[in-house]
């Protein structure tokens, strides 16, 4: 028994079976899929727009973000490298087939709910166990929605963005493209011409979400390229804590993920937003990863409004990555903490923009980056203080840990202050694991894994204690696994 | 418990051990001691099972297992604990937890319970008492930011905790001063059971004022030119290393 929680989680992270070092969570589930053929024109926009029964100003805005996405360049300054992605290959839209949509777990397709089962997170046992209510995206398309009666009772609206944009169109018009314009870059872009799902949550004005709001996603069908949209918004007054995590099974060829996630607080309102990504990352050689290009913003819009990301990424072959937040409102705070581990050829370019609008804005950068055998990352950050941002402030600390001599770590930090009255601290440090702290904890009768085990989480710790207690046991499990045979 | 026979072993080419024999029975204090560069260091590592350390000829054996066989998480296991002469940080470790972790692993290989958190936090506070330590430095990460003194009572601790029937203490009173000196030969004297044998590796002969060995060895080039009680080491004091090492090279 443990005495706190916090105990609870020191040994479940200290543990737990780590005998598997194989990615765990490859396995293909077989159910028949509604599948498009590869290519992408207007004709397969008009195709998912038309499958998903989407209202017509929604497909308006499709056409229009696709026809801007095709005079746009693929970015190259990130320091990542993948041969060219053949978007023609791509086949834009899997849902699983399914003629009415499931009204309860007992008609979800137990095949379906076997695939959760084997990731550990049985969508029953949550439900008893956690309360967190679980809006799973398979592929493409949203399967089970629960708790939502008891959502509905407070007012707070979650669920999948596509029925969100029948139910609740006027919302998806206000808000959708808000924070991340279908120009801003060029995966947003070929996201808003053809995501097929994602979630919607709206917290009504005063309104505390009274549970965790969860989603699962994963990416099933081969060469389907997954284009998630999620849309959060927190009226005034509101909060709500979201979590997301991933995983993938093994495939042989890359596979895309092109998520946009949109974030909107008003006055007084806070969101905080955590994910744990563990997508498969690709075999010894880094074949058959996932390209995790996701766009994450957040926009603090009124004031006093608070968001806060927390991310631990584990997976992907290559990840490419900055939740961002606007911080317009006046005393607005954004926060942004990170733990990103790259090993065999994994690349990440990953960090934030804190972007300084308004009066007295705040925010804090916490990154911690591990990188072992031939892994290569980069922070890059970015806090700009706007002319009229009088009195921000901004703390940066980036950490680097290195094992082993193969791998890279670079820091791109990136500052504009236009107001002199900002107040900016950055702090940056490098360091590795050295034998002799290996050879102290094997000396009190560690072993070695157990050792890297504790001096990652050690190194990582700032980060774990902003994340809900369920995702810090799972971030600690994921990241001893992840690094297991990464020494020596 | 310990039995050390013709022990040779190299750093790179260089062969430091150079035929090493040593008995150490339950419950003994033996101090080793020795010039600069005569091996006390090499000997303590060889035995706690550190890299970089080639074992050429001889046999270690520890309460009848073939130490040098072991990897050093398993001589730990067994009850070999070694007070480092430089005890390394580890940031954002808990020391507590550390220990919590290292006691348990240790409890595991035995096929004992592990201890939970209650009990846990019991026994730290018992052994605290022992040593007349505060908690200040539990709540801190392992070594980080102490001070010498600090670390080397944080090492003691460490003992105390870890209950080894055989503790090496690799040159312990290096970089301190006399208070800190006998806070830290106190608590090795608390420590001291009719079970539990120490291994005292030091160059001065001021420890041995403080923990007083049963027997006194000089090591030089690599073996043990002679052996005695601890009226060697005032010897020792009084006339220096070379009257020894000179008499044996003649």
């Amino acid at each position: 028994m443990s005495a706190t929680p916090e105990d609870a989680v020191r040994e479940a992270g200290q543990y737990d079976d780590l005998v598997k070092s194989e990615y765990e969570h490859g396995f293909v589930t077989e159910i028949e899929s509604d599948t498009l053929p590869p290519g992408l024109d207007e004709d397969v926009i008009r195709a998912i727009s038309q499958r998903k029964g989407e209202p017509e100003f929604m497909l308006e805005w499709r056409l229009s973000a696709y026809r801007k996405w095709l005079e746009m360049p693929t970015p190259k300054w990130a320091s990542v490298h993948y041969p060219p992605i053949d978007f023609q290959s791509i086949s834009y839209f899997s849902a699983p087939k399914k003629k009415e949509g499931p009204k309860s777990l007992d008609e979800v397709d137990p095949l379906l709910l076997e695939t959760y089962e084997k990731l550990g997170i049985p969508i029953e046992e949550q439900k008893a166990l956690a309360g967190v209510a679980v809006d799973a995206v398979f592929d493409s398309v949203s399967v089970a929605t629960t708790f939502r009666e008891k959502l509905a009772e407070v007012g707070v609206i979650f669920c999948s963005i596509s029925e969100a944009m029948q139910e609740h169109p006027e919302l998806i018009k206000k808000y959708i493209g808000s924070v991340v314009p279908a120009t801003d870059n060029f995966y947003a872009g070929l996201n808003s011409a053809v995501f097929t799902d994602g979630t919607f949550v709206y917290v009504p004005k005063n309104t505390r979400c009274p549970m965790e709001l969860s989603t699962y996603f994963r990416i099933n069908t081969a060469n389907t390229g997954q284009f998630e949209r999620t849309l959060i918004v927190a009226d005034e007054g509101s909060y709500v804590s979201y979590l997301e995590g991933c995983t993938a099974p093994q495939r042989d060829e890359n596979q895309l993920h092109a998520a946009v996630v949109e974030l909107i607080a008003l006055d007084d309102a806070e969101i905080k937003y955590s994910t744990v990504q563990n997508w498969y990352p690709g075999d010894e050689e880094g074949r058959g990863g996932i390209y995790n290009f996701v766009t994450k913003r957040g926009d603090c819009r009124g004031a006093r409004s608070k968001i806060s990301w927390t991310q631990v990424e584990t997976g992907s072959a290559i990840t490419w990555k900055y939740p961002s937040c606007i911080l317009r409102g006046d005393d607005s705070v954004g926060e942004f903490y990170s733990v990103a581990v790259t090993k065999g050829r994994q690349q990440a370019d990953t960090g934030t923009k804190m972007i300084h609008l308004g009066k007295r804005t705040s925010s804090t950068i916490v990154s911690k980056g591990i990188s072992a055998q031939h892994g290569q990352q980069s922070y890059r950050g970015l806090v700009r203080i706007a002319g009229k941002a009088e009195g921000a402030r901004n703390h940066t600390q980036c950490d680097s840990l290195l094992i082993g001599d193969k791998c890279a770590a670079n820091t791109f930090p990136y500052i504009e202050v236009k107001n002199p009255s900002a107040k900016m601290e950055h702090e940056a440090t490098t360091s590795k694991i050295s034998d002799d702290q290996l050879f102290y904890c094997r000396s009190r009768g560690l072993s070695e894994e157990d050792a890297v085990s504790m001096i990652v989480n050690g190194f990582c710790k700032e980060v774990f204690n902003e994340l809900p207690m369920e995702f810090a046991v799972e971030a600690q499990k994921l990241l001893s696994i992840s690094l297991e045979g990464a020494v020596g | 418990m310990l039995s050390v026979k013709g022990l040779k072993a190299n750093v790179g080419e260089k062969e430091i051990l150079q035929g090493l024999d040593l008995e150490v029975g339950p419950g003994e204090v033996h101090a080793i001691m020795g010039p600069n560069g005569s091996g006390k260091s090499t000997f303590a590592h060889v035995l706690s099972g550190r890299e970089g350390y080639e074992v050429t000829d001889g046999s270690v054996t520890f309460d009848g297992a073939d130490l040098l066989e072991l990897e050093p998480e398993e001589r730990a296991r067994i009850g070999l604990f070694l007070a480092f002469q430089y005890p390394v940080e580890l940031p954002g470790v808990n020391n507590t937890y550390f220990l919590k972790a290292a006691l348990n692993a240790i409890r595991k290989s035995r096929g004992e319970e592990e201890l939970d958190a209650v009990s846990f936090m019991r026994l730290m506070k018992e052994r605290l008492k022992i040593l007349h330590l505060d908690d200040s430095l539990l709540k801190r990460p392992v070594n980080f930011g102490f001070s010498g003194g600090e670390k080397k009572r944080n090492e003691i601790f460490q003992m105390a905790m870890l209950e080894p029937k055989l503790a090496i203490l690799d040159e312990t009173d290096s970089g301190l001063d006399i208070d800190a000196l006998r806070i830290v030969a106190d608590g090795v004297n608390a420590l001291r059971s009719p079970e539990r044998s120490m291994l005292v590796v030091t160059h001065y002969q001021r420890l041995l004022d403080y923990i007083q060995p049963d027997y006194v060895h000089v090591l030089a080039k690599g073996r043990i030119i002679r052996s005695g009680g601890k009226e060697l080491a005032l010897e020792l004091e009084e006339k220096g290393y070379g009257w020894i090492v000179g008499e044996e090279a003649a």
